[in-house]
């Protein structure tokens, strides 16, 4: 299994690099596609259904929206490339790769051992069951348990779209 | 947004229904299987979509209302606040399971697990018409400025 999981993440990380460099603005969408795909295969290989389900709709969803809004408008990478202060970009990148990497190794110090999660997984199902009727405890943990979580991210998702509905207007605009 | 080819439109006639039975099944059965309001949300709006790439925006244009949209998912966020507040009003809490206390519920039931079906419900109704409401701000009627 964990062969499985660092050759996907090894695609996924050649994925991000290609639709970084890539300058036709098409192919570089559809590496991106590769990242969220093999997402969704990690959510399964680690038996995460849910999770994995949200992944492959939503990553069709997107992709479909940005491939139409790619060909509607241009194929070409327009931005400009900045070569000044390449230095300054070398050393904060370093530093930064530094940070993380420390804060890596101490995150997964602390974590338990891969796969020894079991016993109190199926305690916490018991539990969860129990308490809010729902035998799906991923569905009782957003709606019930966090349920001020789940009414954050409905109220993230209403703002966005009140925002893209009123930066993308027709009516009231100057030009 | 012309349509493609008659392939592509029978295909999608084919498969549009089953596609939206299958994101019913997976906001209904949200408490139950894996999946939940989100997951049936995107799911019921692919349909859409599809439709709408397949058959073109000229032949739905007449159809397509933005406001309809974006009624349906203020519509879904003002049930789902509603139904928190049901919890404040019956047992004090916001966000209180009441029906599940008051009936514990048969295990495993389509009718169980008190307001999370419906919470669900809600949920589903917010994130399809949200997200429907943005492919038709970005894909649909985006381009007509242009033309």
């Amino acid at each position: 299994m964990m062969i499985v999981l660092i050759a996907l993440i090894v695609l996924m990380i050649l994925g991000a690099i290609v639709a970084l460099e890539s300058r036709d603005l098409l192919s570089a969408i559809i590496s991106l596609g590769i990242i969220g795909f093999a997402l969704t295969i990690i959510f399964l290989v680690l038996s995460a259904p849910d999770l994995a389900i949200v992944q492959i709709i939503i990553e069709t969803l997107t992709l479909i929206i940005l491939i139409a809004a790619v060909l509607k408008t241009t194929r070409a990478d327009t931005s400009e490339t900045v070569n000044a202060r390449v230095v300054m970009l070398w050393i904060s990148g370093i530093i930064f790769m530094g940070l993380f990497l420390l804060s890596a190794v101490r995150a997964f110090q602390s974590l338990p051992e891969f796969g020894a999660l079991g016993l109190r997984m199926a305690q916490a199902y018991l539990d969860g069951f129990r308490q809010t009727g729902a035998s799906n405890l991923v569905t009782a943990v957003i709606l019930d348990f966090r349920g001020y979580d789940t009414l954050g991210e409905a109220t993230v998702l209403f703002t966005s779209v009140a925002g893209v509905v009123t930066v993308l207007r027709k009516a009231g605009r100057k030009d | 947004m012309k349509g493609m080819t008659v392939i592509v439109k029978k295909i999608s006639q084919l498969m549009v229904p089953s596609i939206f039975l299958l994101g019913l099944y997976v906001v209904v059965h949200g408490h139950l299987t894996p999946g939940g309001g989100f997951a049936g949300g995107v799911l019921l709006v692919g349909c859409f979509v599809l439709q709408i790439l397949a058959y073109g925006s000229d032949e739905v244009r007449n159809d397509l209302k933005k406001w309809r949209a974006s009624l349906s998912e203020s519509i879904g966020i003002v049930l789902f606040l509603f139904i928190a507040l049901l919890g404040l009003f019956q047992g004090g809490v916001f966000f209180y399971n009441t029906i599940a206390r008051a009936h514990p519920g048969s295990a495993l039931d389509l009718f169980s697990a008190g307001l999370i079906p419906l919470s669900n419900l809600a949920i589903g109704i917010e994130v399809a018409a949200a997200l429907f409401a943005i492919f038709l701000t970005l894909a649909v009627f985006r381009m007509e400025k242009h033309t």
